[in-house]
């Protein structure tokens, strides 16, 4: 049974969690560990490090925004209601990394917009956030594979491919829901 | 075979190998679904918008936070430019925000660039040029 057919979010969500064993927050808390050590010495962190993590936290940021545009929307039922949230919760855990990341690095992290200039008056159904999100998780899957090669510091590179791993289930769920085949091809690119 | 039904044949290859290699704008849509966690069409985003993009200053997009790299790359945005940006960013502009490695296949590039052509004449980017 798909947790977008399950009648009580709570088991939804838990189904969901459950099945797709994400245990970011775990996972964050090492990788921030790691960058306390890389902050320590060079690491092999560049300025560029500090620019790519900032272009992902701009990303990030946008994200966060737009699952909120969503949520206030009034489209979304309360199962998908339930994801769009946690969703949006890995979606701050990746901008609170990221954030302290660049800091640790002594960059400035960038805020997020006073507002985003996303295309709200096309939303008319459930089926058009959800498809308005899976385009943004497939382009951050994009956006966060074209940037592991270019870091510096390798720490940061797999740190990248962690959130990589998380967006991408994110866009295979949100094709699943709209009825498309949640992972159309082998590779990414 | 004689050598008029040579050449003949000779060139009805070459021609279907043009065909075959000629931009495709439908499929250019696709490969820009990778640039969709940053860019949009008619909106600056995390990059900026790309309407308008054929024929314009690089850094020149008004309100639009640029890298001091790219402001100062004197870069005017054509097929060409564009292929070259695209294939490795950070190489053609070394401190871009764009901090993405590029998009390595020469078809795919040239597929986004005549997507990206094509779209700057939809109603979409008409109404974008007159905001």
């Amino acid at each position: 049974m798909s947790f977008f057919q399950m009648t009580s979010p709570v088991a939804a969500r838990r189904m969901f969690l459950g099945r797709s064993g994400l245990v970011l927050s775990g996972a964050a808390v090492a990788l921030l560990a790691g960058q306390d050590a890389l902050a320590a010495k060079t690491g092999g962190a560049t300025g560029n490090d500090v620019q790519i993590l900032n272009t992902a936290l701009a990303a990030e940021l946008e994200a966060i925004a737009a699952y909120q545009a969503g949520a206030e929307s009034k489209l979304l039922e309360k199962p998908v209601l339930d994801l769009a949230v946690t969703f949006q919760g890995h979606h701050k855990e990746h901008a609170e990394l990221l954030a302290k990341t660049v800091a640790k690095l002594g960059g400035k992290a960038v805020s997020a917009k006073a507002s985003y200039g996303f295309p709200l008056e096309s939303l008319k159904s459930q089926a058009d956030v959800l498809r308005f999100a899976a385009k943004l998780e497939q382009g951050a899957v994009s956006a966060y594979l074209g940037a592991v090669p270019l870091f510096g510091n390798r720490d940061l590179s797999k740190a990248a491919a962690s959130i990589l791993g998380d967006e991408a289930m994110h866009w295979a769920v949100l094709r699943q829901a709209l009825g498309e085949a949640p992972v159309p091809s082998a590779f990414m690119s | 075979m004689n050598l008029g039904r040579w050449l003949l044949a000779a060139g009805a290859l070459a021609a279907g190998a043009q065909a075959l290699a000629a931009p495709d704008a439908v499929r250019g849509e696709q490969v820009y679904a990778r640039c969709l966690a940053c860019h949009a069409l008619a909106v600056d985003r995390v990059g900026p918008r790309h309407c308008g993009l054929f024929g314009r200053l690089a850094g020149s997009v008004p309100g639009f936070s640029y890298s001091q790299a790219m402001k100062k790359s004197k870069i005017i945005w054509n097929d060409k430019t564009l292929d070259r940006f695209l294939a490795k960013p950070l190489a053609v502009v070394p401190g871009t925000a764009m901090t993405y490695d590029g998009v390595p296949d020469p078809k795919d590039r040239a597929d986004l660039i005549a997507y990206l052509r094509q779209a700057d004449g939809t109603p979409a980017c008409s109404a974008a040029s007159r905001r």
